[in-house]
């Protein structure tokens, strides 16, 4: 399946949207998307989650990779629209206690 | 190239004479015969042009310049082709190093299962690659300590491996099996953090059993909850635990939590492999494997973790699609 992403910008907020799944196969397409743009502290990155239908390990890394470099460039990160499996794997690995995860799936 | 020039020339003029699928046949094996002995595909064309010239002797010069035309075009065949063997021999070696790579960490990672009477223990973990991305260590001391470690490497493939063999020397600074498992977690989560690159990560599960107590003490960093099973009230609980996976940031605390261990309860242990099956969400996955261990309880461990493992793999038609670990301790 195809991996979609495109990006809209909104006043201090970069909205990223992810369509499709995230696997072995799409996870370097995905991480060549997320690091082609530069971290902006007074910007918030936005990751809209809501139109990924799977996601696996190699996945995840992409994006905890993401959240480490925001981290380290005093940027901000969240997620949005999280499916029930996702947050069931963001809760697992832990990774909800750390990253800014918005929960409700969002109205289009 | 004399040679083959009297040869393919006779071919040739055969196929013209009686157009038969035989005598393609033959120009198709003589073709591959080049191919083995490394002609050129404009090496080819220039003897057709040849043969061509010696069988029709009234050629005009404007059919040879369109020959010399050819031959010119399919010399970057030519590259291409002799670019294409070359990294065949390349793939070639680099699958010898990868066969050698992967039984240098077969022999590295090779997990050695203590045999005791007091616990019974049973593992199945079997790569979907040449390379393991799960890991499974064991520890036992005479103070009757047994502590096991179930670890999954993000990634596949060699980066992977080098990030196991952290691991496992990692577990192996600790000698004893005594160490909290809050503490063991934190140790290997240092140790990750520092070395490997940001979207690299391990999951791991840690346990300690006390078996003069029968307490079993376990802390887990991001890993799919292992499945504890109480025979007395004959069901199953999730050992859930929030630690983080090892690698992500520095300085992680991770909890551990306790439960007394009765005669025949048993705790599973697996790896996203084993949960993560085609067709199934997770919960179904895990529901899944309660269902098929439940008949199996009475076995040994090791016989309920084979059994286990071949009832998953009938039911994905022999095609599991991750690396597939599961650790059973029983009492």
């Amino acid at each position: 399946m195809e991996l979609n992403i495109h990006f809209r910008k909104e006043s201090n907020l970069l909205k990223v949207f992810i369509e499709g799944e995230i696997d072995t196969f799409t996870a370097p397409k995905l991480r060549d998307k997320l690091e082609s743009f530069d971290i902006d502290p007074n910007y918030i990155i936005e990751l809209d989650l809501s139109k990924v239908v799977y996601m696996d390990s190699t996945g995840l890394g992409v994006i905890v990779a993401l959240y480490k470099k925001v981290t380290r460039e005093q940027g901000n990160l969240k997620l949005v629209g999280l499916s029930a499996r996702l947050i069931r794997l963001f809760t697992i690995t832990g990774l909800s206690e750390l990253m800014n995860i918005e929960v409700e799936v969002k109205v289009e | 190239m004399e040679q083959l020039l009297i040869q393919y020339k006779q071919i040739l003029s055969d196929y013209i004479s009686n157009r038969k699928e035989q005598n393609l046949y033959i120009g198709q094996n003589y073709i591959r015969q080049l191919i083995q002995k490394n002609v050129a595909p404009e090496d080819v064309i220039n003897i057709h042009r040849k043969a061509i010239e010696e069988i029709y002797t009234q050629l005009p010069d404007t059919l040879t310049h369109a020959y010399d035309f050819l031959i010119e075009v399919m010399v970057q065949f030519g590259l291409q082709f002799r670019e294409h063997q070359s990294l065949l021999v390349q793939q070639e070696e680099l699958r010898i190093e990868m066969d050698i790579a992967a039984n240098i960490q077969n022999i590295l990672l090779k997990t050695e299962m203590p045999e005791l009477e007091s616990i019974d223990i049973g593992m199945v973990s079997e790569p979907i690659r040449k390379m393991n991305g799960d890991y499974v260590y064991f520890l036992y001391d005479e103070q009757n300590y047994l502590s096991v470690a179930v670890a999954d490497v993000v990634g596949k493939g060699v980066p992977a491996a080098l990030c196991m063999s952290m691991v496992k020397n990692g577990l192996e600074t600790m000698k004893y099996a005594n160490h909290n498992p809050s503490y063991v977690l934190e140790v290997l989560n240092n140790i990750i953090e520092k070395s490997v690159d940001d979207s690299m990560f391990v999951s791991s599960f840690y346990g300690r059993y006390d078996i003069e107590h029968g307490v079993f003490t376990y802390g887990s960093a991001g890993h799919e909850p292992a499945l504890y099973f109480s025979a007395k009230n004959e069901s199953y609980y999730d050992l859930n635990s929030k630690g983080l996976l090892l690698g992500v940031m520095p300085e992680v605390k991770y909890p551990q939590f306790t439960i007394q261990f009765e005669e025949n309860d048993f705790i599973m242990i697996v790896t996203d492999g084993v949960t993560e099956l085609k067709n199934y969400d997770v919960i179904e996955s895990r529901n899944l494997l309660k269902k098929i261990a439940f008949p199996l309880r009475h076995l040994s461990a090791q016989k309920m973790c084979e059994k286990v493992y071949s009832e998953l793999q009938k039911l994905q038609d022999y095609n599991l699609n991750d690396d597939f670990t599961i650790v059973i301790l029983k009492k």
